[in-house]
């Protein structure tokens, strides 16, 4: 594992494009993004149907037919990520780049114990024992700080809560020592106060390992509160990319739409304002 | 309005008895907002289901609009109280018209003039009369969550139990439902019991609320209390925090009330 140049950008992402064939047409999901990642936190926010998804799921080659991935650039670490073969990235997936998913019950092999299923992403990207790999995993569990790591270790999926297998989710994709970490709305379908275990966990993680971070979610605030960075996407481009702690200052329409639209517990009563939505943000444009 | 006294809820028997609400006390009066909140498991959801007779296995007391119900709801008092469930997506039959989904109701409760009801319930939640014929696969979620208010209120109720009726939905469609709710109970004087673990649109939509956790309430407040951020009981004042977003110091003071 190379360490990367502090000149060059972990991830440099020029003219992404995802385009999904259908009976009734093309459907362009992703329409020419661009952005570069150090290693810092960068959120990705935006509504359903924006896109954000996809575009996750573009860097690690994860789009499936008919859908279609075409880029001038998508460079992570200085390996052109378009023109490797499939095996070269899988050598990448999971041991350099890493996702986790929105929900751990659809993402965690239900007939496999959790142990387990962390200790084999070790040992597919590491030569070692499977001693060697249990206690590792068990490692790993403690520090996504599961108290008793013993028995999540010969625990099934089901028998854990929501939290908990989001936290091995986590430990699962952070045993093989990625540099990017692409989270695809990681604690969407968690309880605020689990959420906020789960975020701090990933914080600490991130920060003390110096890797980036892409955080996909739906939730304006928490991506401010959370991220170094926050791109807004709208049908299928990045509309607005702006520092997170200056995203109430947004500028494009879009944004402010949105943040207006949120209801908040210190102005209550009045009414909600509705996002008027304007062909123009679909064409590309010249801000950024 | 509604009336609920030392309403438990138990699911289970034998060994895995799970005790989803245990003696839970509120009341809302006529034309009130009063709001659920709590996370998970806090059994917000289960006291809605209790009130709607979607579950038998309660004990304690529930009286709406002056009348103490029973294991059994008549026909009289889906007249009174609807519904409206979270997934829009989930709670339309998807090979039914929007026309057949609203006519059932006023099929089963024998009432007439279906055709002008129709027409009117679709012009009260903002949609017109060109998605009378429509299936749900053919709307948004937002359209599709108006057509199941309006199935709500083509019996024209006096009480809509509504079960995190946003959740699934984007924010700027959220927008547009709470409204839409709220200008519904402003012309008509309708009385809500909302269930949602977002503090925000409790704030937003309700005058009062109980915070559940674990199958209690532990508080029951104004929102105004809410509003000015001094709830007294400390799992409101933990919720009401880590609501407010990420901060890696809230995070580390977390407290697991689960047991308290």
């Amino acid at each position: 594992m190379s360490a990367p140049s502090p000149d060059r950008p972990l991830l440099a992402v020029e003219g992404l494009r995802v385009d999904f064939a259908s009976p009734v047409g093309t459907i362009h999901a992703v329409r020419g993004v661009n952005f570069s990642l150090g290693r810092e936190k960068v959120g990705i926010v935006g509504e359903s149907g924006s896109g954000k998804s996809v575009t996750g799921r573009a860097i690690l080659r994860l789009i499936a037919a008919p859908g279609a991935v075409s880029a001038q650039r998508l460079e992570f670490d200085g390996i052109d990520l378009m023109g490797i073969d499939e095996r070269a990235m899988r050598s990448i997936r999971g041991a350099r780049i890493a996702m986790v998913m929105q929900d751990p019950k659809f993402s965690l092999n239900p007939v496999m114990t959790v142990g387990r299923q962390i200790a084999e992403a070790y040992l597919v990207h590491h030569d070692a024992t499977r001693g060697e790999a249990r206690s590792r995993t068990l490692e790993m569990l403690r520090a996504v700080r599961i108290r008793d790591p013993e028995r999540v270790f010969d625990a099934y999926p089901h028998e854990v809560s929501g939290g908990m297998g989001q936290r091995a989710m986590i430990a699962m994709m952070l045993i093989p020592g990625p540099d990017l970490l692409i989270a695809d709305e990681p604690t969407s379908a968690l309880d605020v106060t689990v959420q906020m275990q789960v975020l701090s966990i990933v914080d600490d993680l991130v920060t003390a390992r110096g890797m980036g971070l892409i955080f996909i979610s739906h939730d304006l605030n928490l991506v401010a509160s959370f991220c170094d960075r926050v791109l807004v996407m709208y049908g299928g481009r990045i509309v607005e990319e702006c520092r997170a702690s200056e995203l109430r200052a947004a500028r494009h329409p879009y944004t402010q739409g949105l943040l207006a639209a949120l209801p908040r517990i210190d102005d209550a009563g009045r009414e909600l304002a509705v996002l008027q939505r304007d062909p123009a943000w679909l064409e590309p444009s010249e801000r950024l | 309005m509604i009336e609920v006294e030392d309403l438990s809820v138990t699911f289970g028997r034998h060994t895995s008895v799970v005790r989803a609400v245990r003696q839970a006390t509120f009341r809302v009066g006529e034309g009130e907002s009063f709001g659920l909140v709590g996370e998970s498991g806090s059994g917000k959801s289960t006291v809605l289901r209790a009130v709607a007779g979607l579950i038998e296995n309660w004990s304690g007391a529930i009286t709406v609009a002056g009348r103490q119900q029973g294991r059994r709801r008549d026909r009289a008092f889906y007249k009174r109280v609807q519904m409206v469930f979270q997934d829009p997506y989930g709670s339309l039959h998807p090979r039914h018209t929007v026309d057949r989904i609203l006519v059932e109701p006023v099929a089963i409760h024998r009432l007439d003039t279906a055709d002008r009801r129709i027409e009117r319930a679709l012009a009260d939640v903002g949609l017109g009369s060109r998605f009378r014929y429509r299936y749900p696969h053919q709307l948004s979620g937002g359209q599709r969550q108006r057509i199941a208010i309006a199935r709500a209120l083509i019996l024209e109720p006096r009480v809509l139990l509504l079960d995190e009726p946003t959740s699934s939905l984007d924010v700027s469609v959220q927008a547009e439902i709470l409204n839409l709710l709220q200008r519904l109970r402003r012309e008509r004087g309708l009385t809500y019991l909302l269930v949602t673990h977002n503090l925000a649109i409790v704030a937003h939509m309700c005058e009062r609320v109980a915070v559940m956790n674990a199958g209690r309430i532990v508080e029951a407040l104004d929102v105004g209390v809410l509003r000015s951020e001094n709830p007294t009981h400390p799992y409101t004042r933990q919720l009401l925090q880590a609501s407010k977003g990420y901060d890696r110091e809230t995070a580390r003071g977390l407290v697991d009330f689960a047991d308290a």
